[in-house]
Protein backbone atom coordinates (compact mmCIF):
# COMPACT_ATOMS: atom_id res chain seq x y z
CA UNK A 1 0.00 0.00 0.00
CA UNK A 2 2.91 2.04 0.31
CA UNK A 3 3.99 1.39 -3.33
CA UNK A 4 1.64 2.84 -6.14
CA UNK A 5 3.90 4.54 -7.97
CA UNK A 6 6.94 3.14 -9.40
CA UNK A 7 9.12 5.87 -11.20
CA UNK A 8 12.43 7.08 -11.02
CA UNK A 9 12.29 6.40 -6.96
CA UNK A 10 15.76 5.48 -6.40
CA UNK A 11 15.98 3.21 -2.85
CA UNK A 12 18.41 4.09 -0.25
CA UNK A 13 17.80 1.38 2.22
CA UNK A 14 16.59 -1.81 2.12
CA UNK A 15 15.32 -4.40 4.69
CA UNK A 16 15.18 -7.85 3.61
CA UNK A 17 13.57 -10.15 6.41
CA UNK A 18 15.61 -8.54 9.22
CA UNK A 19 15.52 -10.50 12.55
CA UNK A 20 18.09 -9.33 15.26
CA UNK A 21 17.99 -11.08 18.35
CA UNK A 22 20.24 -9.83 21.79
CA UNK A 23 21.69 -12.74 23.74
CA UNK A 24 21.89 -11.64 27.77
CA UNK A 25 23.78 -13.56 30.14
CA UNK A 26 23.06 -14.61 33.13
CA UNK A 27 19.61 -14.03 32.87
CA UNK A 28 18.20 -17.52 31.84
CA UNK A 29 16.87 -18.79 36.09
CA UNK A 30 15.37 -15.57 38.16
CA UNK A 31 18.01 -16.93 40.81
CA UNK A 32 21.81 -15.92 40.13
CA UNK A 33 23.44 -17.98 42.84
CA UNK A 34 26.84 -20.00 42.32
CA UNK A 35 25.69 -23.39 42.11
CA UNK A 36 23.27 -22.44 39.17
CA UNK A 37 25.68 -20.70 37.61
CA UNK A 38 27.68 -23.51 37.75
CA UNK A 39 25.73 -26.61 36.10
CA UNK A 40 24.79 -24.15 33.54
CA UNK A 41 28.68 -24.01 32.15
CA UNK A 42 28.36 -28.02 32.75
CA UNK A 43 25.07 -28.14 30.95
CA UNK A 44 25.63 -28.88 26.63
CA UNK A 45 23.26 -27.35 24.22
CA UNK A 46 21.97 -24.00 23.32
CA UNK A 47 21.14 -22.41 26.29
CA UNK A 48 23.97 -22.89 28.60
CA UNK A 49 22.74 -19.32 30.78
CA UNK A 50 21.97 -17.11 27.90
CA UNK A 51 18.24 -15.80 27.32
CA UNK A 52 18.28 -14.66 23.66
CA UNK A 53 15.29 -12.12 23.15
CA UNK A 54 14.05 -11.81 19.93
CA UNK A 55 13.77 -7.90 19.04
CA UNK A 56 13.05 -7.89 15.75
CA UNK A 57 11.10 -10.69 13.91
CA UNK A 58 11.35 -10.54 9.99
CA UNK A 59 10.81 -6.83 9.20
CA UNK A 60 11.23 -5.97 5.30
CA UNK A 61 10.72 -2.35 3.98
CA UNK A 62 12.22 -0.44 0.94
CA UNK A 63 13.12 3.38 1.81
CA UNK A 64 13.33 5.97 -0.92
CA UNK A 65 15.53 8.84 -1.32
CA UNK A 66 14.05 12.07 -0.04
CA UNK A 67 11.70 10.04 1.80
CA UNK A 68 10.74 10.94 5.98
CA UNK A 69 9.63 8.02 7.88
CA UNK A 70 8.94 7.84 11.17
CA UNK A 71 9.31 4.61 13.12
CA UNK A 72 5.66 4.04 15.86
CA UNK A 73 4.88 1.51 18.62
CA UNK A 74 4.91 1.15 22.16
CA UNK A 75 7.70 1.03 24.28
CA UNK A 76 9.85 -2.44 23.27
CA UNK A 77 8.46 -3.00 20.15
CA UNK A 78 11.71 -2.95 18.85
CA UNK A 79 11.92 0.68 16.71
CA UNK A 80 15.37 1.75 18.58
CA UNK A 81 16.77 -1.84 17.80
CA UNK A 82 15.58 -1.74 13.92
CA UNK A 83 17.38 1.65 13.63
CA UNK A 84 20.96 0.20 14.96
CA UNK A 85 20.58 -2.59 12.60
CA UNK A 86 19.91 -0.16 9.42
CA UNK A 87 22.81 1.76 10.44
CA UNK A 88 25.02 -1.50 10.60
CA UNK A 89 25.56 -1.42 14.28
CA UNK A 90 23.85 -4.32 15.44
CA UNK A 91 24.56 -7.25 12.97
CA UNK A 92 21.09 -9.14 11.96
CA UNK A 93 20.68 -12.61 13.24
CA UNK A 94 18.92 -13.49 9.85
CA UNK A 95 18.24 -11.28 7.10
CA UNK A 96 19.85 -8.34 5.26
CA UNK A 97 19.92 -4.60 5.32
CA UNK A 98 21.55 -2.75 1.86
CA UNK A 99 22.23 0.79 2.39
CA UNK A 100 23.29 3.84 0.34
CA UNK A 101 26.16 5.44 1.96
CA UNK A 102 26.59 5.19 5.71
CA UNK A 103 23.53 5.73 7.71
CA UNK A 104 24.01 7.67 10.70
CA UNK A 105 22.06 8.15 13.95
CA UNK A 106 21.86 10.94 15.72
CA UNK A 107 23.59 10.88 19.20
CA UNK A 108 26.85 10.93 20.43
CA UNK A 109 26.04 10.52 24.46
CA UNK A 110 28.09 7.22 24.26
CA UNK A 111 31.03 8.85 23.36
CA UNK A 112 31.26 11.82 25.68
CA UNK A 113 32.48 11.80 29.72
CA UNK A 114 31.39 13.65 32.23
CA UNK A 115 34.52 14.35 33.80
CA UNK A 116 35.91 16.10 30.84
CA UNK A 117 34.70 20.00 30.47
CA UNK A 118 32.22 20.92 27.75
CA UNK A 119 35.08 21.87 25.26
CA UNK A 120 36.78 19.14 25.28
CA UNK A 121 33.69 17.21 24.81
CA UNK A 122 32.70 18.93 22.00
CA UNK A 123 36.10 18.27 20.46
CA UNK A 124 35.68 14.29 21.13
CA UNK A 125 32.44 14.22 19.94
CA UNK A 126 33.11 15.69 16.58
CA UNK A 127 36.41 12.98 15.97
CA UNK A 128 33.92 10.19 17.34
CA UNK A 129 31.46 10.93 14.64
CA UNK A 130 34.50 10.81 12.32
CA UNK A 131 34.35 14.84 11.80
CA UNK A 132 37.81 16.16 11.38
CA UNK A 133 39.66 18.33 13.17
CA UNK A 134 39.42 21.44 10.69
CA UNK A 135 35.84 20.92 10.48
CA UNK A 136 35.33 20.97 14.42
CA UNK A 137 37.31 24.07 14.46
CA UNK A 138 35.48 25.25 11.99
CA UNK A 139 32.31 24.59 13.99
CA UNK A 140 33.60 24.83 17.05
CA UNK A 141 31.66 28.04 17.65
CA UNK A 142 28.55 27.54 15.81
CA UNK A 143 28.22 24.19 18.16
CA UNK A 144 28.65 26.16 21.20
CA UNK A 145 26.14 29.10 20.29
CA UNK A 146 23.77 26.64 19.47
CA UNK A 147 23.59 24.70 22.59
CA UNK A 148 23.33 28.48 24.16
CA UNK A 149 25.28 26.76 27.42
CA UNK A 150 27.37 29.65 27.64
CA UNK A 151 24.33 32.10 28.01
CA UNK A 152 24.99 32.39 31.46
CA UNK A 153 28.35 32.50 32.12
CA UNK A 154 31.18 30.47 30.97
CA UNK A 155 30.24 26.93 31.34
CA UNK A 156 31.93 25.10 28.76
CA UNK A 157 34.99 25.22 30.38
CA UNK A 158 33.50 23.31 33.04
CA UNK A 159 33.26 19.54 33.23
CA UNK A 160 29.98 18.28 31.79
CA UNK A 161 29.25 16.38 35.25
CA UNK A 162 28.44 19.89 36.73
CA UNK A 163 26.07 20.84 34.21
CA UNK A 164 22.23 20.38 34.86
CA UNK A 165 20.48 17.86 32.93
CA UNK A 166 18.90 20.29 30.86
CA UNK A 167 22.24 21.39 29.42
CA UNK A 168 23.61 18.55 29.02
CA UNK A 169 21.31 17.20 26.63
CA UNK A 170 21.41 20.37 24.67
CA UNK A 171 25.05 20.20 24.59
CA UNK A 172 24.70 16.68 22.92
CA UNK A 173 22.34 17.56 20.54
CA UNK A 174 24.05 20.14 19.23
CA UNK A 175 27.46 18.13 18.67
CA UNK A 176 25.27 15.53 17.16
CA UNK A 177 23.40 17.86 14.73
CA UNK A 178 26.46 19.78 13.52
CA UNK A 179 27.13 17.20 11.06
CA UNK A 180 25.36 15.99 7.67
CA UNK A 181 24.42 12.74 7.06
CA UNK A 182 23.43 10.77 3.76
CA UNK A 183 21.06 8.11 5.52
CA UNK A 184 19.94 10.45 9.20
CA UNK A 185 18.18 8.39 11.86
CA UNK A 186 16.71 10.30 14.70
CA UNK A 187 15.67 8.49 17.91
CA UNK A 188 13.32 10.87 20.04
CA UNK A 189 15.55 13.70 20.41
CA UNK A 190 13.43 16.51 19.30
CA UNK A 191 12.25 16.02 23.44
CA UNK A 192 15.34 17.75 24.96
CA UNK A 193 15.78 21.08 26.59
CA UNK A 194 13.50 23.79 27.25
CA UNK A 195 10.88 25.42 24.86
CA UNK A 196 13.00 28.07 23.02
CA UNK A 197 15.97 25.41 22.44
CA UNK A 198 13.24 22.67 21.17
CA UNK A 199 11.93 25.09 18.82
CA UNK A 200 15.95 25.97 17.33
CA UNK A 201 16.60 22.33 17.51
CA UNK A 202 13.26 21.23 15.16
CA UNK A 203 14.85 23.85 12.69
CA UNK A 204 18.15 22.11 12.79
CA UNK A 205 16.17 18.81 12.43
CA UNK A 206 14.28 20.64 9.06
CA UNK A 207 17.89 21.52 8.43
CA UNK A 208 19.13 18.45 8.46
CA UNK A 209 16.33 16.71 6.14
CA UNK A 210 16.60 19.12 3.50
CA UNK A 211 20.63 17.86 3.25
CA UNK A 212 20.13 13.88 4.21
CA UNK A 213 19.30 11.39 1.46
CA UNK A 214 16.48 9.65 3.73
CA UNK A 215 15.32 10.43 7.34
CA UNK A 216 13.78 7.84 9.85
CA UNK A 217 12.59 9.31 13.51
CA UNK A 218 11.78 7.27 16.07
CA UNK A 219 9.38 9.18 18.51
CA UNK A 220 6.01 8.67 20.86
CA UNK A 221 4.93 11.93 19.75
CA UNK A 222 2.55 11.50 17.53
CA UNK A 223 2.30 15.48 16.50
CA UNK A 224 5.96 15.42 15.49
CA UNK A 225 5.68 12.27 13.28
CA UNK A 226 2.69 13.75 11.97
CA UNK A 227 4.60 17.65 11.26
CA UNK A 228 8.19 15.65 9.54
CA UNK A 229 7.38 12.59 8.19
CA UNK A 230 5.33 11.18 4.94
CA UNK A 231 4.97 7.65 5.48
CA UNK A 232 5.28 5.70 8.86
CA UNK A 233 6.48 2.21 9.63
CA UNK A 234 4.58 0.36 12.74
CA UNK A 235 5.92 -1.92 14.82
CA UNK A 236 4.49 -4.24 17.40
CA UNK A 237 6.72 -7.03 19.33
CA UNK A 238 9.06 -6.66 16.79
CA UNK A 239 6.93 -7.46 13.62
CA UNK A 240 6.01 -4.77 11.04
CA UNK A 241 2.33 -4.32 11.52
CA UNK A 242 1.39 -1.35 8.99
CA UNK A 243 3.60 0.52 6.39
CA UNK A 244 1.72 3.07 4.73
CA UNK A 245 1.21 6.76 4.08
CA UNK A 246 1.51 9.20 7.83
CA UNK A 247 -2.16 9.55 8.41
CA UNK A 248 -3.20 6.28 7.23
CA UNK A 249 -1.19 4.47 9.91
CA UNK A 250 -1.55 6.79 12.59
CA UNK A 251 -5.23 6.22 12.51
CA UNK A 252 -5.07 2.69 13.35
CA UNK A 253 -1.81 3.39 15.23
CA UNK A 254 -4.25 5.55 17.41
CA UNK A 255 -6.95 3.27 17.43
CA UNK A 256 -4.95 0.68 18.94
CA UNK A 257 -3.48 2.37 21.60
CA UNK A 258 -7.07 3.68 22.18
CA UNK A 259 -6.51 7.49 22.42
CA UNK B 1 1.07 -7.31 8.61
CA UNK B 2 1.30 -5.93 6.18
CA UNK B 3 3.83 -6.84 2.97
CA UNK B 4 5.91 -4.05 1.56
CA UNK B 5 5.16 -4.73 -2.32
CA UNK B 6 8.39 -4.95 -4.68
CA UNK B 7 8.96 -1.56 -6.35
CA UNK B 8 10.92 -3.10 -9.04
CA UNK B 9 8.67 -5.79 -9.91
CA UNK B 10 9.74 -9.25 -9.64
CA UNK B 11 13.40 -8.29 -8.18
CA UNK B 12 14.64 -9.01 -5.00
CA UNK B 13 16.15 -7.31 -2.33
CA UNK B 14 19.64 -8.16 -3.46
CA UNK B 15 18.89 -7.36 -6.81
CA UNK B 16 17.38 -4.83 -6.24
CA UNK B 17 20.25 -3.83 -4.17
CA UNK B 18 22.62 -4.68 -6.54
CA UNK B 19 20.90 -2.66 -9.56
CA UNK B 20 21.31 0.69 -7.67
CA UNK B 21 24.52 -0.17 -6.17
CA UNK B 22 23.44 -0.24 -2.14
CA UNK B 23 25.92 -2.20 -0.13
CA UNK B 24 25.19 -4.60 2.51
CA UNK B 25 25.33 -2.53 5.82
CA UNK B 26 27.39 -3.13 8.40
CA UNK B 27 29.94 -5.43 6.24
CA UNK B 28 33.40 -6.21 7.39
CA UNK B 29 35.83 -4.47 5.16
CA UNK B 30 38.73 -5.62 3.68
CA UNK B 31 41.99 -5.97 5.56
CA UNK B 32 43.50 -3.11 3.58
CA UNK B 33 40.42 -0.85 3.58
CA UNK B 34 40.19 -1.47 7.35
CA UNK B 35 44.11 -0.19 8.16
CA UNK B 36 42.98 2.76 5.74
CA UNK B 37 40.00 3.75 7.81
CA UNK B 38 41.57 3.17 11.31
CA UNK B 39 44.77 5.63 9.74
CA UNK B 40 41.66 8.33 8.72
CA UNK B 41 40.81 8.04 12.65
CA UNK B 42 44.06 8.69 14.14
CA UNK B 43 42.86 11.95 16.06
CA UNK B 44 39.58 10.45 17.53
CA UNK B 45 41.77 7.39 18.20
CA UNK B 46 44.29 10.05 20.15
CA UNK B 47 42.06 12.41 21.57
CA UNK B 48 40.28 9.36 23.55
CA UNK B 49 43.45 8.00 24.65
CA UNK B 50 43.94 11.30 26.57
CA UNK B 51 40.45 12.23 27.24
CA UNK B 52 40.36 8.63 29.74
CA UNK B 53 43.57 9.65 30.91
CA UNK B 54 42.68 12.83 31.92
CA UNK B 55 39.53 12.05 33.29
CA UNK B 56 41.06 9.66 35.74
CA UNK B 57 42.08 12.08 38.23
CA UNK B 58 39.55 15.06 37.52
CA UNK B 59 38.10 14.26 40.68
CA UNK B 60 41.11 14.36 42.59
CA UNK B 61 42.10 17.41 44.60
CA UNK B 62 45.70 17.34 43.29
CA UNK B 63 44.38 16.28 40.04
CA UNK B 64 47.15 15.15 37.32
CA UNK B 65 49.75 15.45 39.79
CA UNK B 66 48.14 11.84 40.41
CA UNK B 67 49.73 10.65 37.10
CA UNK B 68 52.94 10.79 38.94
CA UNK B 69 51.93 10.47 42.19
CA UNK B 70 50.57 6.57 41.86
CA UNK B 71 53.88 5.14 40.22
CA UNK B 72 55.95 6.47 42.85
CA UNK B 73 53.77 5.36 45.66
CA UNK B 74 53.64 1.96 43.62
CA UNK B 75 57.71 1.71 43.09
CA UNK B 76 57.77 2.86 46.85
CA UNK B 77 55.30 0.43 48.15
CA UNK B 78 57.24 -2.72 46.08
CA UNK B 79 60.70 -1.68 47.06
CA UNK B 80 59.19 -1.82 50.98
CA UNK B 81 57.75 -5.32 50.53
CA UNK B 82 60.60 -6.96 48.15
CA UNK B 83 63.70 -5.02 49.07
CA UNK B 84 63.24 -4.62 52.91
CA UNK B 85 61.13 -7.75 53.86
CA UNK B 86 61.96 -10.38 51.55
CA UNK B 87 65.70 -9.27 50.65
CA UNK B 88 64.81 -10.12 47.23
CA UNK B 89 67.88 -8.37 45.96
CA UNK B 90 70.42 -11.27 46.32
CA UNK B 91 73.27 -9.95 46.46
CA UNK B 92 72.57 -7.23 44.13
CA UNK B 93 73.52 -3.71 45.59
CA UNK B 94 70.86 -1.44 46.47
CA UNK B 95 72.12 0.78 43.90
CA UNK B 96 71.28 -1.55 41.54
CA UNK B 97 67.93 -3.39 42.97
CA UNK B 98 66.23 -0.41 43.33
CA UNK B 99 66.12 1.11 40.04
CA UNK B 100 66.02 -2.76 38.82
CA UNK B 101 62.68 -3.27 40.52
CA UNK B 102 61.10 0.40 39.91
CA UNK B 103 62.17 -0.45 36.03
CA UNK B 104 60.93 -3.77 36.25
CA UNK B 105 57.44 -2.80 37.76
CA UNK B 106 56.89 -0.05 35.60
CA UNK B 107 57.55 -1.70 32.61
CA UNK B 108 55.14 -5.05 33.48
CA UNK B 109 52.61 -2.71 34.99
CA UNK B 110 52.01 -1.15 31.16
CA UNK B 111 51.87 -4.45 30.12
CA UNK B 112 49.85 -5.46 32.55
CA UNK B 113 47.29 -2.66 32.23
CA UNK B 114 46.86 -3.41 28.45
CA UNK B 115 45.62 -5.87 28.62
CA UNK B 116 43.05 -5.66 31.75
CA UNK B 117 42.14 -2.59 30.00
CA UNK B 118 42.12 -4.20 26.29
CA UNK B 119 39.48 -6.99 27.89
CA UNK B 120 37.17 -4.06 28.72
CA UNK B 121 37.89 -2.44 25.28
CA UNK B 122 34.60 -3.77 23.82
CA UNK B 123 32.46 -5.27 26.43
CA UNK B 124 32.70 -1.66 28.86
CA UNK B 125 31.90 0.42 25.63
CA UNK B 126 29.07 -1.42 23.98
CA UNK B 127 27.20 1.73 24.33
CA UNK B 128 29.55 3.29 21.73
CA UNK B 129 29.78 0.20 20.12
CA UNK B 130 26.42 0.49 18.97
CA UNK B 131 25.88 3.96 18.41
CA UNK B 132 28.45 5.36 16.40
CA UNK B 133 30.55 4.07 13.46
CA UNK B 134 34.11 3.91 13.56
CA UNK B 135 36.56 1.18 13.36
CA UNK B 136 36.46 -1.10 16.17
CA UNK B 137 40.20 -1.89 16.73
CA UNK B 138 40.49 2.02 17.59
CA UNK B 139 39.41 1.00 20.76
CA UNK B 140 41.58 -0.97 22.18
CA UNK B 141 44.47 0.60 20.52
CA UNK B 142 43.35 3.94 22.13
CA UNK B 143 43.45 1.99 25.60
CA UNK B 144 46.72 0.61 24.97
CA UNK B 145 47.99 3.91 23.73
CA UNK B 146 46.23 5.09 27.30
CA UNK B 147 48.63 3.55 28.92
CA UNK B 148 52.07 4.65 26.72
CA UNK B 149 51.19 7.79 28.03
CA UNK B 150 50.58 6.67 31.57
CA UNK B 151 54.18 4.68 31.26
CA UNK B 152 55.30 8.32 29.98
CA UNK B 153 54.18 10.15 33.25
CA UNK B 154 55.66 7.34 35.05
CA UNK B 155 58.92 7.48 33.46
CA UNK B 156 59.93 10.78 35.25
CA UNK B 157 59.95 8.91 38.21
CA UNK B 158 61.96 5.85 36.91
CA UNK B 159 64.47 8.41 35.56
CA UNK B 160 64.83 9.98 38.81
CA UNK B 161 65.27 6.90 41.10
CA UNK B 162 67.61 5.86 38.37
CA UNK B 163 69.63 8.64 38.36
CA UNK B 164 69.10 9.34 42.14
CA UNK B 165 71.07 5.83 42.80
CA UNK B 166 73.83 6.46 40.73
CA UNK B 167 73.12 5.72 36.75
CA UNK B 168 74.14 8.90 34.62
CA UNK B 169 72.52 9.56 31.82
CA UNK B 170 74.41 7.90 28.82
CA UNK B 171 74.17 7.13 24.87
CA UNK B 172 72.58 3.88 25.83
CA UNK B 173 69.47 6.00 26.87
CA UNK B 174 68.43 6.70 23.34
CA UNK B 175 67.77 3.16 23.42
CA UNK B 176 64.50 3.17 24.95
CA UNK B 177 62.69 4.86 22.13
CA UNK B 178 62.87 1.88 20.40
CA UNK B 179 62.55 -0.62 22.97
CA UNK B 180 58.95 1.34 23.82
CA UNK B 181 57.60 1.54 20.36
CA UNK B 182 58.33 -2.17 20.35
CA UNK B 183 56.78 -2.86 23.87
CA UNK B 184 54.11 -0.35 22.62
CA UNK B 185 53.23 -3.28 19.46
CA UNK B 186 53.67 -5.90 21.52
CA UNK B 187 50.83 -4.54 24.26
CA UNK B 188 48.90 -3.22 21.44
CA UNK B 189 48.72 -7.13 19.59
CA UNK B 190 47.80 -8.15 23.32
CA UNK B 191 45.25 -6.22 24.02
CA UNK B 192 43.44 -6.64 20.35
CA UNK B 193 43.38 -10.52 21.05
CA UNK B 194 42.21 -9.70 24.55
CA UNK B 195 39.43 -7.24 23.02
CA UNK B 196 37.56 -9.72 21.13
CA UNK B 197 37.95 -12.46 23.23
CA UNK B 198 36.38 -10.52 26.05
CA UNK B 199 33.88 -8.99 24.03
CA UNK B 200 32.38 -12.53 23.58
CA UNK B 201 32.83 -13.86 26.83
CA UNK B 202 33.19 -10.84 29.51
CA UNK B 203 34.20 -13.71 32.19
CA UNK B 204 37.66 -13.20 30.97
CA UNK B 205 37.86 -9.78 32.94
CA UNK B 206 37.91 -11.68 36.48
CA UNK B 207 39.98 -14.59 34.67
CA UNK B 208 42.97 -12.34 33.62
CA UNK B 209 44.47 -11.04 36.82
CA UNK B 210 45.14 -13.89 38.15
CA UNK B 211 47.03 -15.29 34.51
CA UNK B 212 48.85 -12.01 34.79
CA UNK B 213 49.78 -12.37 38.14
CA UNK B 214 51.50 -15.38 37.78
CA UNK B 215 52.88 -14.15 34.75
CA UNK B 216 54.38 -11.00 37.02
CA UNK B 217 56.30 -13.48 39.10
CA UNK B 218 57.57 -15.72 36.63
CA UNK B 219 58.92 -13.19 34.64
CA UNK B 220 61.56 -11.61 37.01
CA UNK B 221 59.81 -8.15 37.94
CA UNK B 222 61.45 -8.58 41.56
CA UNK B 223 64.34 -10.81 41.32
CA UNK B 224 67.30 -11.25 38.79
CA UNK B 225 66.83 -14.15 36.72
CA UNK B 226 70.65 -14.52 36.10
CA UNK B 227 71.29 -14.42 39.55
CA UNK B 228 68.26 -16.96 40.42
CA UNK B 229 69.31 -19.22 37.95
CA UNK B 230 73.36 -19.37 38.46
CA UNK B 231 74.67 -23.10 38.53
CA UNK B 232 71.46 -24.22 36.44
CA UNK B 233 72.06 -25.36 32.91
CA UNK B 234 71.84 -22.51 30.90
CA UNK B 235 69.20 -23.61 28.12
CA UNK B 236 66.26 -23.40 31.40
CA UNK B 237 67.52 -20.31 31.91
CA UNK B 238 67.96 -18.98 28.05
CA UNK B 239 63.77 -20.15 28.45
CA UNK B 240 62.90 -18.30 30.97
CA UNK B 241 64.48 -15.24 29.46
CA UNK B 242 63.25 -14.98 25.89
CA UNK B 243 59.55 -14.54 28.14
CA UNK B 244 58.37 -11.50 26.46
CA UNK B 245 57.54 -9.58 29.64
CA UNK B 246 61.20 -10.33 30.44
CA UNK B 247 62.85 -9.44 27.47
CA UNK B 248 61.35 -5.85 27.32
CA UNK B 249 62.29 -5.52 31.24
CA UNK B 250 65.80 -6.57 30.93
CA UNK B 251 66.39 -4.06 27.60
CA UNK B 252 64.79 -1.40 29.50
CA UNK B 253 67.17 -2.29 32.69
CA UNK B 254 69.95 -2.71 30.20
CA UNK B 255 69.67 0.79 28.86
CA UNK B 256 68.88 2.83 31.94
CA UNK B 257 70.85 1.02 34.21
CA UNK B 258 74.54 1.79 34.79
CA UNK B 259 75.30 -1.32 36.77
CA UNK B 260 72.96 -3.50 35.04
CA UNK B 261 75.51 -5.06 31.98
CA UNK B 262 74.66 -7.03 28.53
CA UNK B 263 75.58 -10.27 30.57
CA UNK B 264 72.04 -10.35 31.93
CA UNK B 265 70.38 -10.44 28.54
CA UNK B 266 69.64 -13.76 26.67
CA UNK B 267 71.45 -14.22 23.26
CA UNK B 268 69.89 -11.86 20.17
CA UNK B 269 67.81 -10.57 22.09
CA UNK B 270 67.01 -7.77 19.79
CA UNK B 271 65.53 -9.81 17.64
CA UNK B 272 64.15 -11.76 20.12
CA UNK B 273 62.03 -8.34 21.06
CA UNK B 274 61.19 -7.35 17.41
CA UNK B 275 59.64 -11.07 16.78
CA UNK B 276 57.25 -10.95 20.08
CA UNK B 277 56.47 -7.45 18.70
CA UNK B 278 56.00 -8.00 15.03
CA UNK B 279 53.96 -11.42 15.56
CA UNK B 280 51.50 -10.43 18.51
CA UNK B 281 50.55 -7.33 16.65
CA UNK B 282 49.95 -8.35 13.66
CA UNK B 283 48.55 -11.28 14.42
CA UNK B 284 46.44 -9.52 17.00
CA UNK B 285 45.26 -7.28 14.37
CA UNK B 286 44.36 -10.06 12.06
CA UNK B 287 42.28 -11.52 14.73
CA UNK B 288 40.87 -8.42 15.79
CA UNK B 289 39.26 -7.77 12.63
CA UNK B 290 37.88 -11.09 11.49
CA UNK B 291 35.40 -10.33 14.09
CA UNK B 292 34.82 -6.80 13.28
CA UNK B 293 31.36 -6.80 12.23
CA UNK B 294 29.97 -8.88 15.11
CA UNK B 295 31.16 -6.59 18.16
CA UNK B 296 27.83 -4.46 18.50
CA UNK B 297 26.37 -7.75 19.59
CA UNK B 298 27.64 -8.00 22.63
Amino acid sequence: MAEQTIGERIPTVIAEDVHIVYRVNGAKTGKGSATVALSRIFKRGDDRGVRKVHAVRGVSFVAYRGEAIGLIGSNGSGKSTLLRAIAGLLPAEKGRVYTNGQPSLLGVNAALMNDLTGERNVILGGLAMGMSREDIRARYQEIVEFSGINDKGDFITLPMRTYSSGMAARLRFSIAAAKDHDVLMIDEALATGDAAFRKRSEERIRELREHAGTVFLVSHNNKSIRDTCDRVLWLERGELRMDGPTEEVLQEYEKFTGK
Amino acid sequence: MTAVPSPDEGLTAAQLAARYGLAVSGARPSLVEYVRQLWGRRHFILAFSQAKLTAQYSQAKLGQLWQVATPLLNAAVYYFIFGVILHASRGMSQDVYIPFLVTGVFTFTFTQSSIMTGVRAISGNLGLVRALHFPRASLPISFALQQLQQLLFSMIVMVAVVVGFGSRPGLSWVLVVPILFLLFLFNTGLALIVARMGAKTPDLAQLLPFVLRTWMYMSGVMFSITKMMEGRPGWARTLLQVNPATVFMDLMRFALIDGYGASNLPPHVWAVALVWAVVLFVGGFVYFWKAEERYGRG
